[in-house]
């Protein structure tokens, strides 16, 4: 049964990208266990406004885990300590009266804090620019059905797009590489006969720019899928090693 | 160059060289394991790797591919740290998911290299570099035995206690790097997908566990044999 929790909260305060941060305690009394995270840390903030101090900055949208916006690395967990799913889906009856909540900002040098527990993830968005997506000609659409694709590469396919590109990956990664999310974006449009055509240009562009962008090179920890929200395979990892290697030998 | 660029390019090389050194292992493996059964068979391979250009070609080759294995080991680390920023996090849990080996690479691997210098220290600078500086006798202990005696050399160290337990704690750590170490190589070049991963980690456990027993044998098989 859902009941109401007192808990701790040691939030990462930090007021800009050159700033010295710094973890602050607060406590919050009589929070529902049926409330979200983020209805939490709203509680928090309306709490901090009341009382004449700047609110906690914290990025979320859609809140329901398909927009990828939310982020948080909450108790050594990012997107906290439920599996598959992302922070705005994550309730407070995961947590104990009493608890203490550690909620920091990812931290990768790929993603530099804009403020608090914001951080910049346009690097990730610089990749996507670099190739990951298809060109097409503007015109009729051809029928869904007018190209064959076998059932298993469709479903390899909708797993690796199925990736929101929130960062969780490059969070987790003790190595700050963002190969994961690079792997599944380079995957979703390799096994598909569309994407197929610009594979190997793709692969090659969106590895330089991730490598431009100053993300680490992976060793298969596996720390990225297992912190993933949306449960993408390091196996795309090996797909990607295998797309840009044939692509570098096929120059 | 992509292959010293890029990092995948980077990791191939790193997976590349690994996996030279794994065949490496397993030669140098198969060979001790002739000593326990025939001291003499030992001594022909000795003296078949003694001083011949073909021997002093492959020991380059080897030591090339640990010289390179080595440094990109550390390269690739320090990109790591700097890839990973100044801020750690306070509070971070290891997933059950992930080995602890995967995360300990580097520290293992700085343990097989400090017993890889003790070892070459005991064996090959008294082998295969006294043959080539023209020595036909070295002095182990009190005795003074052949370069090519390898069997002596097996003797005489694994007769001692601190060596056994040094070589067999250098055999665990380089089970550890293995098991983590094989099927990321494989990764790395691309050669895996969902079907074959839990067959490639299988085949690393199992390709790590016969290369430390079969190299803890041979040390325990001699340290019994000179009790």
């Amino acid at each position: 049964m859902d009941k109401n929790i007192n808990i701790t909260l040691k939030v990462w305060r930090q007021k800009g990208p050159k700033e010295k941060g710094a973890f602050e305690t607060y406590q919050l009394k009589d929070i529902s266990q049926g409330s979200s995270f983020l209805e939490m840390l709203d509680i928090l903030n309306e709490q901090l406004v009341n009382g004449g101090k700047e609110p906690v900055v914290f990025d979320h949208d859609c809140r329901e885990g398909i927009c990828g916006m939310c982020s948080l690395y909450i108790n050594g967990h990012a997107h906290g300590p439920d599996e598959s799913i992302t922070t705005c889906q994550l309730h407070m009856r995961k947590f104990d009266d009493g608890a203490t909540i550690t909620i920091e900002p990812w931290r990768s040098a790929g993603f530099p804090v804009i403020r608090d527990l914001m951080v910049d993830r346009g690097a990730y968005d610089k990749i996507m620019q670099a190739g990951g997506f298809i060109s097409v000609n503007t015109g009729g659409i051809p029928d869904g059905n007018a190209i064959p694709i076998p059932k298993k590469d469709a479903d390899l396919a909708m797993d690796a797009a199925a990736c929101i590109g929130c960062g969780a990956c490059a969070a987790a990664c003790k190595n700050g590489s963002a190969m994961l999310f690079v792997s599944a974006k380079v995957s979703q449009l390799a096994l598909l006969p569309q994407g197929k055509v610009e594979a190997a240009r793709r692969a090659k562009a969106m590895v330089a720019k991730m490598d431009e962008l100053g993300f680490g090179n992976c060793t298969n920890t596996r720390a990225c899928e297992a912190e993933c929200p949306k449960d993408i395979s390091i196996s795309n990892i090996a797909r990607l090693n295998r797309e840009f290697i044939k692509a570098k030998l096929q120059d | 160059m992509w292959l010293l660029n890029s990092s995948i390019g980077k990791k191939l090389i790193m997976s590349i060289s690994g996996l030279f050194l794994v065949l490496f292992l397993l030669f140098h493996m198969s060979m001790n394991l002739a000593a326990v059964f025939s001291e003499e068979a030992y001594n022909i391979i000795c003296s078949l790797l003694g001083l011949n250009w073909y021997a002093l070609l492959a020991t380059l080759v080897l030591a090339a591919g640990f010289i390179i294995h080595i440094v990109y080991s550390i390269i690739l680390t320090l990109e790591n740290r700097k890839a990973r920023g100044n801020d750690r996090y306070a509070v971070n849990v290891k997933p059950k998911q992930v080995e602890w080996a995967s995360q300990n690479m580097l520290v293992l691997g700085f343990i097989v290299l400090g017993l890889l210098v003790l070892h070459g220290s005991q064996f090959w600078y008294k082998m295969m570099f006294a043959e080539i500086m023209g020595y036909h006798e070295v002095t182990l202990g009190s005795a003074v035995v052949s370069p090519q005696d390898g069997a002596a050399f097996i003797n005489y160290y694994f007769s001692n206690i601190v060596n056994v337990i040094l070589y067999l704690i250098w055999y665990v750590a380089l089970w550890f790097h293995l098991t983590h170490g094989f099927w990321s190589a494989i990764h790395t070049i691309g050669w895996n997908n969902q079907i074959w991963f839990n067959r490639w980690k299988m085949i690393s456990n199992i390709l790590a566990t016969v290369i430390c027993l079969g190299f803890a044998f041979v040390t325990i098989a001699f340290y019994i044999k000179n009790l």
